[in-house]
């Protein structure tokens, strides 16, 4: 069984090194966002609202990755499913549920890897980040990609083609962005938007990265909107619905065509 | 003999389709049979295979494959059955052994290692012989990509024999490839049918495929149209087309319009085609 969770696993991220293209792509997004849109935004609004809107961004843009990428990830699986190999793996003598497990921990592996990127660009335009906070992250990271491994999961159980899941998909996630205070804070919205940040799972994990990452700083309660506990309290109970739900959909539409 | 596959009144419904893909069929597959799903595209080939496979529900109906029932003991009848899907199911971002690892793993053959070179012993024995077999020793570690259709196609081929079951499915295995290549697969799985005396359920609609097996299932409009041996198929026609009678018929029936003709006036033996096509045309009219 953990074998075939490994094995499941690693092809995910065996795919990612041979992808050049993708690679490269996990360099270009975040400059696009960290170095193009935080920039700009820091330059022209942080005297204002008195944080750094650079590091602002930064921090959003690493839940979002990691929430964005995992949960793309495990859509491909309808891909597979009309293609190529997921054809290999759902006639092997596999549970469907170890085959949802290891394809969520691949792609939550690939998200993590993409999140190097996030953190160069970081770098290079001189976001201050400590190696506590680092340590203070990884825990938090995992428990994102989780979480978008389940939200993909969930996606994933309610559409039957591919297609239909590529011309969807960007219409939940791209509003996404916004209601989840990726780049813009959130504190102040009007109610019907407000209602949409709190049902968006993203919202949590931006909200949990910051948490992390401001710990301790002047600026925690101008950025943060819930705090430590509950996020982590929310992200752990909508990981665990969504990911029981998602699989048990899933596997049941999967036969039942 | 052994029945080892035996699908009793098999109807499929899709959710929101009005007609049944497949209704109402029943045949058996004796053991070490080549066994042919015959008929247009449309008919349910497919959709039987996939049953039959275990990863499609079936609506209604009683099936067992080597020896176990399909919704019960899925996991069992998996163990038991290769399977060489009518796309390919090859990963074309990775090697050829990594292909062949992944399944190898998969079906529980061999624990998991990052490298080929990790692997135990007898693994990198059998891909070293698979790879002989393919004439691929070179390429064994090239990403796939750089295969033709034809190599691709064994490798899955080999592939869906490592855990060595009992059946092996082959859904229109051919489709794609062009004339030599397919003339090359063919020559290919006659050698591995008869060296491991295996069970082969093909489905196709390729004509001179399914000549070459033990007995054939025509299915149509998701009925079964007629089984047989391709003899006894092809027998059954020339029953209904040509006899001497008729040939003698004819030819007092022309001189009586008396149109002249010079050749001797005769009916041939059909071949399978003209069988296969007369079957299903009969079906498409009634």
């Amino acid at each position: 069984m953990l074998n075939a969770i490994a094995v499941i696993a690693l092809r995910d991220l065996t795919k990612l090194f041979r992808d050049k293209t993708r690679l490269l792509a996990g360099l270009v997004f975040p400059f696009v966002f960290v170095g193009i849109l935080g920039s700009s935004l820091d330059a022209n609004l942080s005297a204002d609202v008195g944080f750094s809107f650079l590091a602002f961004v930064f921090t959003g843009v690493i839940g979002q990755n990691l929430f964005q990428s995992t949960a793309a990830g495990i859509i491909s699986l309808v891909e597979d499913r009309q293609n190529d190999f997921a054809q290999e793996m759902f006639i092997a003598p596999v549970s469907r549920y170890i085959i949802v497990l290891g394809k969520i921990i691949g792609e939550s592996l690939v998200a993590i890897v993409s999140l190097v990127g996030v953190f160069v660009m970081g770098m290079v335009f001189g976001i201050p980040f400590s190696i506590n906070q680092i340590l203070g992250l990884i825990p938090v990271i995992g428990l994102i990609c989780l979480m978008g491994g389940g939200f993909g999961t969930l996606v994933m159980s309610g559409m039957s083609e591919q297609k239909q899941a590529n011309q969807i998909f960007p219409f939940i996630i791209f509003p996404m962005f916004f209601v989840s205070g990726v780049f813009a804070p959130i504190k102040n919205l009007p109610l019907f938007l407000t209602i949409l940040s709190r049902i968006s799972p993203m919202t949590y994990a931006v909200d949990l990265v910051r948490s992390v990452y401001y710990w301790g700083k002047p600026e925690y309660d101008k950025v943060v909107l819930f705090g430590l506990g509950t996020n982590l309290t929310v992200i752990i109970g909508l990981t665990i619905v969504m990911i029981v739900v998602g699989t048990m959909l899933f596997v049941r539409k999967e036969k039942t065509r | 003999m052994n029945k080892i596959i035996e699908v009793k009144n098999l109807v499929k419904k899709y959710n929101k389709a009005s007609v049944n893909a497949v209704n109402d069929v029943s045949f058996e597959v004796n053991e070490g049979e080549f066994f042919t799903l015959l008929g247009p595209n449309g008919a349910g080939k497919t959709t039987t295979i996939s049953i039959l496979t275990t990863t499609l529900a079936k609506t209604s109906g009683e099936i067992m494959v080597a020896g176990y029932d399909i919704e019960k003991e899925a996991d069992k009848v998996r163990k038991n059955i290769g399977v060489i899907f009518q796309n390919p199911s090859l990963d074309l971002n990775l090697t050829a052994e990594e292909n062949v690892r992944f399944h190898a793993v998969l079906y529980g053959l061999f624990p998991y290692r990052l490298t080929f070179g990790m692997m135990p012993k007898e693994y990198q024995m059998a891909v070293e012989k698979l790879a002989t077999i393919l004439g691929i020793e070179k390429d064994i570690f090239k990403p796939i990509k750089t295969f033709s259709g034809g190599m691709k196609r064994k490798l899955e081929i080999v592939r869906g024999l490592i855990h060595k079951p009992k059946i092996l499915f082959l859904d229109e295995p051919t489709t794609g490839l062009d004339p030599l290549s397919r003339k090359n697969l063919w020559k290919y799985l006659k050698e591995v049918m008869r060296d491991e005396g295996l069970t082969v359920f093909l489905t196709t609609h390729y004509l001179e495929e399914a000549e070459g097996s033990d007995r054939i299932c025509i299915i149509d409009d998701g009925k079964v149209a007629k089984m047989g041996t391709p003899a006894e198929i092809k027998k059954e026609l020339i029953g209904n087309l040509g006899d001497e009678t008729r040939n003698k018929k004819l030819e007092e029936e022309l001189e009586k319009i008396s149109l002249k003709y010079k050749t001797k006036v005769r009916i041939d033996t059909p071949t399978l085609e003209e069988a296969y096509l007369e079957i299903i045309s009969k079906n498409n009219n009634a």
